[in-house]
């Protein structure tokens, strides 16, 4: 998540299954934790919380993703590009 | 037991009389004037004054000073010492600064961690504890040696108490903890105060039983009650205090103007049934900032006036 | 194992003000157990510090590497080579590492990037608690297992205070009394007797109050 926002993507989905239905158990809520973890470190250095986001559903759901992914991609609309690539292109 | 010291409360104890301790916390500050008013108001019906040292942690002129202000004025002192403020070199210097003015009771505690007080990032010490201390001031009074070995020039001639919690955890360890004491030469107890009767005297079952009264003095440690409000607090706000249902609602049940009176009244019924407990030596009333009532409580109990002795 | 902290973000990016070349180092012992500075914690900052500096139009270099630990000299020689590239070694490695870091490479900055608590286990993954402060004198044969020192918020040696209620210690219900602990396992190992022996006054001479301390063994040293 860190890499890709360095890199400089505008904002990071992570879909995880329902919580209760994981097939490993535990791994979307573990997964969950660190998106918090990821989201509070982008606060702290300016790049915005927002960006990281975690949606879960389970593998049927096909409207329920493409609802999310059109949230998810309004949410990054509105935020605008990752204030690094601005950045970045000013320098060079 | 013959008194082994200059003490006036071990005297009095040692006659067979029930003996009555109280206590005054010091000032916030350096006015010694506060100090001696308490004092005042009391002396004619307590046999010693314990003067706290810096209780809940919260920073007050120290005890030392506050004692040897009561002993100017003629009155007996207990000088209450905790561990948690200073080693043991400190703590042997300050016993010889008591000393040098023969102040003659010591109560060693641990003291309250100071997270309590209005220091809570200080350091504390935790050299010795409670135990330990009534040891080392036992080794400098009867071998008149310093801790470290060498012979002390004037030993203190000091006699020792420390606190006794009949209703903390946990409770099947009490008494042995009171044996444990004793062993360590704590020659008077002032226990923590007392609402659960019933509790108190199965306490006392046990320390009779091993015969536990017989070495050391008991004194059965009381606070009146000033509200409702504050025996709710004390059940509930307070480690190691047991406050039975009955009585907060006797409390409660009393219409508020009068329930300070109450609270007397209930302290007053306490030591007429303590009086009958076998093994119970004296009492140690704890009315801090409420010092004015100390008066009618002993009166009302039937402990004025106090035995003379000289 | 000890056991750190990671320090907030924040106070790490001040600390390293006006460096253009960091080196973030990782342990890989206890700082990894404990989830603190370990090579997975190293990318994670060292990414955040990434994005910081471009953020702030800054053109920092900030590399990674990763030791088996840094207590001891075989492995702090590692960065031998290219210790010199960098204004400043943000070391992830308990207070012990940072330092001994910075004695191997005098001319060069080395800051701590985590908080050194204490010597502790990990009781479930997530919690870790204190179980030893190094008096020197380990007494733990004669308290059933559990020490006075480390757990006791007093460190009393005939506990417990007039504080203890529900096995909790006064300074928070979180906090077990030690001495309840203690006295719980005496009984449970059939000691309780021994509850009555009144300790003596500890030797705190071979603890923190005696000043640092050694260990040598002549006999292992070359």
């Amino acid at each position: 998540m860190m890499r890709s926002m360095e890199k400089g993507a505008d904002g990071v989905c992570v879909i995880g299954c329902l919580e209760g239905e994981c097939h490993y158990n535990k791994g979307n809520l573990m997964a969950r934790r660190r998106v918090e973890q990821a989201r509070k470190l982008l606060d702290a250095v300016g790049i915005g919380a927002d960006r990281i986001q975690m949606f879960n559903l389970s593998s049927s759901e096909a409207p329920q993703f493409v609802k999310y992914a059109h949230e998810m991609t309004a949410r990054i609309k509105e935020l605008g590009p990752n204030p690094i690539k601005k950045v970045k292109s000013e320098a060079a | 037991m013959s008194p082994k010291t200059a003490s006036k409360l071990e005297k009095i104890l040692s006659e067979g009389h029930l003996a009555v301790t109280s206590e005054c916390g010091p000032p916030r500050g350096s006015d010694p004037a506060h100090i001696i008013e308490k004092g005042k108001l009391i002396k004619d019906h307590v046999d010693a004054i314990n003067i706290t040292d810096n209780q809940t942690a919260m920073t007050r002129m120290c005890s030392l000073a506050a004692c040897i202000r009561l002993k100017l004025s003629g009155l007996e002192p207990v000088l209450q010492m905790v561990t948690r403020d200073r080693n043991r070199i400190a703590l042997q210097s300050d016993i010889l600064g008591a000393a040098s003015f023969d102040i003659n009771n010591i109560l060693c505690l641990s003291g309250d961690h100071q997270s309590f007080g209005d220091c809570p990032n200080g350091q504390n010490v935790f050299d010795l504890d409670s135990m330990q201390l009534a040891q080392m001031v036992r080794c400098m009074r009867d071998e008149g040696k310093f801790n470290g070995g060498d012979d002390i020039q004037r030993p203190p001639r000091m006699f020792v108490g420390a606190a006794a919690n009949p209703f903390a955890d946990p409770f099947e360890i009490r008494v042995a903890r009171l044996a444990k004491k004793v062993a360590a030469g704590v020659e008077f107890v002032q226990t923590q105060c007392i609402y659960n009767l019933d509790k108190f005297e199965q306490w006392m079952e046990g320390v009779v039983d091993r015969g536990l009264h017989e070495k050391v003095y008991i004194l059965a440690g009381l606070t009146p009650l000033k509200s409702a409000g504050m025996a709710r607090y004390m059940k509930n706000r307070v480690p190691g205090m047991d406050v039975p249902d009955a009585v907060v609602k006797r409390m409660a049940d009393t219409p508020k103007d009068k329930q300070a009176q109450e609270g007397i009244q209930i302290c007053i019924e306490s030591i007429q049934r303590l009086k009958e407990v076998k093994g119970v030596a004296g009492f140690h009333v704890m009315a801090i900032e409420w010092e004015e009532k100390v008066p009618e409580i002993v009166e009302g109990a039937g402990l004025y006036p106090r035995p003379e002795v000289d | 194992m000890i056991v750190a902290e990671k320090k907030p973000i924040e106070e790490i990016i001040e600390s390293l003000k006006g460096r253009k070349s960091i080196l973030v180092l990782g342990c890989n012992e206890c700082v990894t157990v404990c989830e603190a500075g370990g090579k997975k914690e190293v990318g994670v900052l060292a990414s955040a510090l990434r994005m910081n500096a471009l953020n702030q139009g800054e053109d920092v270099r900030i590399d990674e590497v990763t030791l088996e630990r840094q207590c001891d000299r075989e492995y702090v020689e590692e960065i031998r080579d290219v210790v010199d590239q960098y204004d400043a070694v943000l070391s992830m490695a308990c207070g012990v590492g940072v330092q001994f870091t910075a004695e191997t490479y005098t001319d060069t900055e080395v800051l701590p990037g985590v908080n050194t608590c204490f010597m502790g286990a990990t009781e479930e993954r997530g919690l870790w608690t204190e179980r030893c402060q190094g008096c020197g004198q380990c007494v733990l044969a004669v308290t059933g297992g559990i020490c006075p020192v480390a757990r006791c918020a007093k460190r009393l040696f005939n506990g417990p205070c007039g504080g203890s209620t529900g096995g909790k210690c006064e300074i928070s219900k979180e906090v077990d009394c030690a001495w309840q602990l203690i006295v719980d396992r005496l009984k449970a190992l059939d000691r309780l007797d021994e509850f009555e022996t009144v300790f003596a006054p500890k030797d705190w001479s071979t603890d923190r109050a005696g000043g640092p301390r050694k260990v040598v063994r002549e006999d292992v040293q070359e």
